[in-house]
């Protein structure tokens, strides 16, 4: 039994006057502890949705959520949004993209960092101070003791970034959901923040959840990889495998199409089209109008997905050959 | 080659102002702070640097459509800080601009056709020719269909509205493409459409551009020649292969050495250059060279005294690093820094 377990995790937004929107699709994969798990696509394929539906943050009206989200044998989707509110922040952490959206801007930070420690950790406010103190430092804000008097706005990205790690950290969740954690940030920054959750991951066994559209972030950081596309896990492999040989077409589209800073460029070759906004799954695969690996199959019938521990893949056609 | 562009120790400082009676200046943040650069004509020049390093501004400035503080801009033999008026305008007309964001550089409430044809009239283009062929033309030239001239922006996705963008400013017959950020706000599989368009309109239109970026890969790949900013000066500047596979400057290293690699192999035997702490203040930028607050090989004389100049070390390869050279030979080996608290808006000195 893993830590975190998504099972045919779906999410479906039901508005009234539109079509039901499916945004997540029998998602499934599960982390353990000390290990990396990356959830990679593009902008609409699901990624960011089935981070908040693994930690309830989803609104109940509108939304369904079916499938099953088990950690450590329990529950999730089960609980109640009490027994759900005492876990989240304290069994699973969560690290949001933009971190000046994410911190309250009328208090402390030290409040905020605080705030958990006492609600999750019943300790005493000046008790909590200095774990907020010795937090903030691990995380690597220098002059610790005054940031904590702050607010966000006194402080820069790279820094926000950072308090909103320390307070995921404070509880030591043994999942950490890392939602586009530097995507906001510069490259120097964002090198800052990789190397912080790396050594996380190997100091404290932390299992973490990568969710972001860099393929580069991914090569270095994850030990397996979950290719999204039009809310389905299109491919996973371990990042070696996936890199050396990417043999979904969408996936191997995506490492043709970016420049590469190590090596002199040719001439890209881009994925035609762009990401449609509700993308059918029946009666056909979703990426099809844009596969250059086309055959007849891909518009007649939905792929399964089939394979084994080393690669999954959902695909009619797969490639044969490497990127470069 | 001839330049088209050349700028000398241009200077684009914003005041800082206080008071609520008095409107008096308290300072100023030197976002562009004496650069020299010129652009080749035909030639793609790539301005890289993170946010807040003035590279936007600096594109900005070129155009004028930031006012610059100093300095001297020559554009085609004219010096564009003597232009008024009539002949500024006129000037404008070869020196167009592509935003980040397609969608809010775009008019919503205009349809294509409008924002093409705006122009194309204001330039007086439009007499004599079959305006319906050439606005034809320029979708072809962009691979947009022919029926978008009646649609409106938020009819179009993100890469085809950066596309309207891109016809815009070719719309006029520009020599000099300001980009700023042409791609970053598009999904990954889309830019690579986008800078593949570029690079095709620049041979068929005989295009010189100007792109600024962030993202130093896409850099690495269009351009010829890139400059490395760094808190409002150009701290590097090379052909891009060689600045790629030979940076000189301790930024540039760093920099290079942060961004990641779509590839495990490259990125597990890989040595990075991790740099403490925040960008400085551009308000209060630190003495002597800008980078000495963060830079692993600081030594202890002149780096925090005097101001490096951008100085050739081999033919078109400049750096602005008192000690470049002891750098690349390995003689100087880098050392651990510790963060510094970058200081608050200094407002009353």
């Amino acid at each position: 039994m893993a830590l975190l377990d998504v099972t045919d995790l779906s999410v479906v937004f039901r508005r009234r006057g539109e079509e039901p929107f499916t945004a997540v699709d029998k998602v499934s994969f599960s982390v353990e502890p000390g290990q990396t798990v990356g959830l990679v696509g593009e902008s609409g394929c699901g990624k960011s949705v089935t981070s908040l539906a693994i930690m309830g943050l989803l609104p109940k009206r509108g939304n369904q959520v079916t499938g099953s989200v088990r950690y450590e044998g329990t529950e999730l989707l089960s609980l109640s949004p009490d027994q759900m509110r005492a876990r989240r922040g304290k069994d699973l952490g969560m690290v949001f993209q933009d971190p000046l959206s994410s911190l309250n801007p009328v208090i402390p930070i030290g409040i905020q960092v605080t705030e958990v420690l006492e609600k999750h950790r019943g300790m005493p406010r000046r008790k909590a101070m200095i774990e907020a103190e010795d937090l903030l430092n691990r995380v690597g804000i220098p002059d610790p003791r005054r940031r904590l008097t702050e607010y966000p706005h006194q402080l820069s990205g790279g820094m926000r970034q950072r308090a909103l790690i320390a307070i995921a950290l404070a509880c030591r969740p043994r999942v950490l959901i890392a939602d586009e954690p530097t995507t906001a940030l510069d490259v120097t920054i964002q090198a800052q923040i990789l190397a912080l959750l790396k050594e996380l991951v190997t100091d404290t066994g932390t299992a973490l959840i990568m969710i972001t559209h860099d393929l580069g972030v991914v090569a270095g950081l994850c030990d397996q990889v979950n290719v999204l596309y039009g809310g389905r896990v299109v491919e996973r492999a371990g990042r070696h495998e996936l890199f050396e040989l990417p043999r979904h077409p969408y996936t191997h589209g995506l490492l043709a199409s970016i420049p590469r800073l190590d090596l002199e460029g040719d001439r890209l070759v881009p994925i035609p089209g762009s990401v449609a906004d509700n993308i059918p799954w029946d009666g056909g695969c979703a990426f099809a109008p844009r596969c250059a690996n086309q055959i007849a199959d891909c518009t007649a019938r939905t792929p399964e997905l089939t394979g084994d521990q080393q690669r999954l893949l959902l695909c009619h056609n797969p490639m044969e050959v490497a990127v470069r | 080659m001839t330049n088209l562009v050349e700028i000398e120790d241009l200077k684009v400082h914003f005041p800082i102002r206080r008071g609520l009676f008095v409107d008096r200046v308290v300072g100023h943040v030197y976002a562009v702070d004496g650069v020299d650069l010129s652009i080749r004509r035909g030639e793609t020049y790539g301005l890289v640097g993170e946010s807040g390093c003035g590279k936007s501004t600096l594109g900005r400035g070129l155009l004028r459509l930031t006012e610059p503080t100093g300095g001297r801009m020559v554009f085609d033999g004219t010096d564009l800080a003597t232009l008024k008026g009539e002949d500024l305008r006129r000037m404008r007309r070869r020196m167009q601009m592509v935003f980040q964001d397609p969608l809010s550089s775009l008019d919503p409430r205009q349809s294509v056709e409008s924002i093409l044809v705006e122009g194309i009239r204001v330039h007086g283009l439009d007499k004599g020719v079959d305006l319906g062929k050439t606005l034809r033309d320029l979708l072809t030239s962009v691979g947009l269909p022919h029926g978008s001239l009646r649609k409106y922006p938020h009819e179009f996705s993100g890469g085809q509205r950066q596309r309207i963008g891109i016809a815009r400013a070719l719309a006029v017959r520009p020599d000099l493409i300001v980009a700023d950020e042409p791609v970053s706000a598009l999904d990954v599989s889309v830019q690579a459409q986008v800078i593949n368009l570029l690079e095709d309109l620049q041979g068929e239109f005989g295009l010189t551009y100007l792109v600024i970026a962030h993202d130093l890969a896409v850099v690495r790949h269009i351009a010829d020649r890139v400059g490395v900013m760094y808190l409002g000066g150009i701290v590097e500047e090379a052909p891009a292969h060689e600045l790629y596979t030979d940076p000189l400057h301790p930024y540039t290293r760093a920099l290079l050495s942060a961004v990641p690699v779509p590839d495990p192999v490259v990125e597990d035997r890989r040595e990075r250059i991790l740099l403490t702490g925040d960008l400085p203040s551009p308000a209060a930028p630190p003495a002597g060279c800008r980078f000495h607050t963060r830079c692993p090989w600081k030594q202890a004389t002149r780096c925090d005294t005097e101001r490096p100049r951008l100085r050739a070390v081999e033919s078109g390869h400049k750096v602005a690093c008192h000690y470049a050279e002891q750098i690349r030979s390995g003689e100087l080996r880098p050392h651990s820094v510790e963060p510094e608290l970058v200081p608050e808006l200094v407002l009353d000195p």
